[in-house]
């Protein structure tokens, strides 16, 4: 017989975690391997209910985002609008409503899918991962989260507390994703891009992060400086664009070839540069 | 032995023994005996087994047993009246007949808006909770709601005027259907 905690708090969570409980969150992505594998679990853990990771408030100098918020919740929350536009605009391409009614960014980020949608938005963003072990809290870069394919430094015995955007967030914030429909499709290409808005042109702080290129969605930190380094102008855009190609390492999978999505991520960035070239100055 | 679940379905307090992480699709309709959600793809993208839960539309094939313990549930049985309604009277308890959602399915046969029928009961429930919300849908709102509900007969255009004839943005025009006592009195 299999055992199932839902807990209400993380002291109640603890034991579970001791005894190495699978953790289940929305559960979107684990029933479907489950079912395809046939693994069973000894023991489940429900974080869903679990009081420390709700809810999505500024604390200070932070937005800080339950880990057990749904994309629905990020879609409808007043705070992430005005201060994570990036996030929410990447929640709302989760599959669909059934899908977004479930998952949740903690999920998200603990599983680990180089697709995964809000991981690109996370890493423009700055976030930190607060994960609470069996004694302490640790708070993680999100940048040094992920360890290799679908590995993280999360251990069996600790879970994901939090997100924590820190603020002023980004003036500058960009989102963009390439499947093959609007709905439920898994990424091809998912890029996220954040940046402070200088007069004349010029960017500053820009941090231009893709999904579904590399074993774990990663930072593109010389095209970061390029673009940085000088005006936004067509040519830096085709540069960009050439400079994205020569970047990344795309793999061929049942999605896309590398061939395209290395063509499609420098076209999505160089795209992007042009549309902020036309909007007007902040 | 399993350890045991509860939770409200349709209306009714409903007891379930199995294991934490069995599938809710599969529990409606092999422990419970309600057939109305149907099992498409089994990973969440078709949108056939979609039920409410605690009034959100979800793919209660991605839904673990464990986790709907103290929710609320709601199939497409109980939004049904009439025959679907009274076989699942017969086998969940009485049910409290949705007038909405009984008045969707009519136009929705009248309006074309199902054919094959497989996707029917998932797209009915998706758009009884699109409903709750959004009394009036922009036809935008209703592409985004059945987005994650796939139909491959209709091309989704008739399902689109189905509710709008529903909601009064739009004439019925669906030939009446013949099987339909309430048409035939007409």
């Amino acid at each position: 017989m299999s055992l199932s905690w839902s807990p209400k708090t993380l002291a109640e969570a603890r034991e579970a975690l001791a005894q190495g409980a699978t953790k289940v969150a929305g559960a979107t992505d684990l029933m479907v391997t489950d079912h395809a594998s046939g693994r069973e679990h000894a023991s489940v853990l429900n974080v869903l209910g679990i009081s420390e990771l709700q809810g999505i408030r500024v604390e200070g100098e932070q937005l800080s985002i339950g880990a057990a918020s749904t994309f629905t919740l990020i879609r409808q929350s007043p705070e992430m609008a005005t201060h994570a536009p990036l996030l929410v605009h990447a929640a709302a391409t989760i599959g669909a409503a059934q899908i977004q009614n479930r998952a949740t960014i903690g999920g998200n980020i603990a599983n680990a899918s180089p697709a995964g949608d809000s991981l690109p938005a996370l890493l423009a963003l700055g976030a930190m991962i607060a994960i609470s072990g069996p004694r302490e809290r640790r708070i993680v870069p999100y940048n040094a989260f992920h360890t290799g394919y679908r590995t993280t430094v999360l251990g069996p015995d600790e879970l994901i507390e939090r997100v924590f955007i820190p603020l002023p967030s980004p003036a500058v914030q960009i989102f963009r994703k390439v499947g093959t429909r609007a709905a439920q499709a898994i990424s091809k290409v998912v890029v996220g891009f954040a940046s402070d808005r200088l007069e004349h042109h010029r960017l500053a702080n820009v941090r231009l992060a893709m999904g579904s290129i590399a074993a774990v969605p990663v930072r593109l930190h010389d095209v970061e400086i390029l673009i940085e380094d000088h005006p936004l102008t067509a040519d830096l855009a085709d540069r960009a664009a050439s400079l994205v190609e020569k970047t990344i390492w795309p793999i061929d999978d049942v999605r896309s070839t590398a061939e395209y999505r290395r063509h499609v991520a420098g076209q999505v960035v160089r795209r992007l540069l042009l549309d902020l070239l036309a909007a007007p100055l902040a | 032995m399993s350890p045991t679940y509860r939770f409200t379905l349709n209306g009714k307090p409903a007891e379930v023994a199995g294991p934490p992480m069995a599938r809710l699709l599969d529990v409606l309709r092999r422990d419970l005996g309600l057939t109305g959600s149907k099992e498409g793809c089994g990973e969440g993208e078709c949108g056939a087994c979609t039920v409410l839960l605690d009034n959100q539309p979800v793919c209660s094939c991605l839904v673990p047993l464990f986790q709907v313990e103290g929710a609320v549930i709601t199939t497409i049985e109980g939004l049904a009246q009439g025959q679907a309604g009274a076989l699942a009277q017969g086998q969940a308890g009485a049910l409290a007949p949705d007038e909405k959602a009984t008045e969707l399915q009519r136009v929705f046969a009248n309006e074309g808006g199902a054919q094959c029928g497989a996707c029917t009961p998932g797209m009915i429930v998706t758009i009884k909770a699109l409903l709750d919300r959004h009394p009036k849908p922009t036809r935008d709102q209703i592409r985004e709601y059945v987005s994650g509900t796939l139909c491959r007969c209709t091309g989704y255009e008739r399902i689109f005027r189905a509710v709008e004839v529903l909601t009064g943005q739009r004439p019925a025009e669906g030939e009446p259907a013949a099987h339909s006592d309430e048409v035939s009195r007409t």
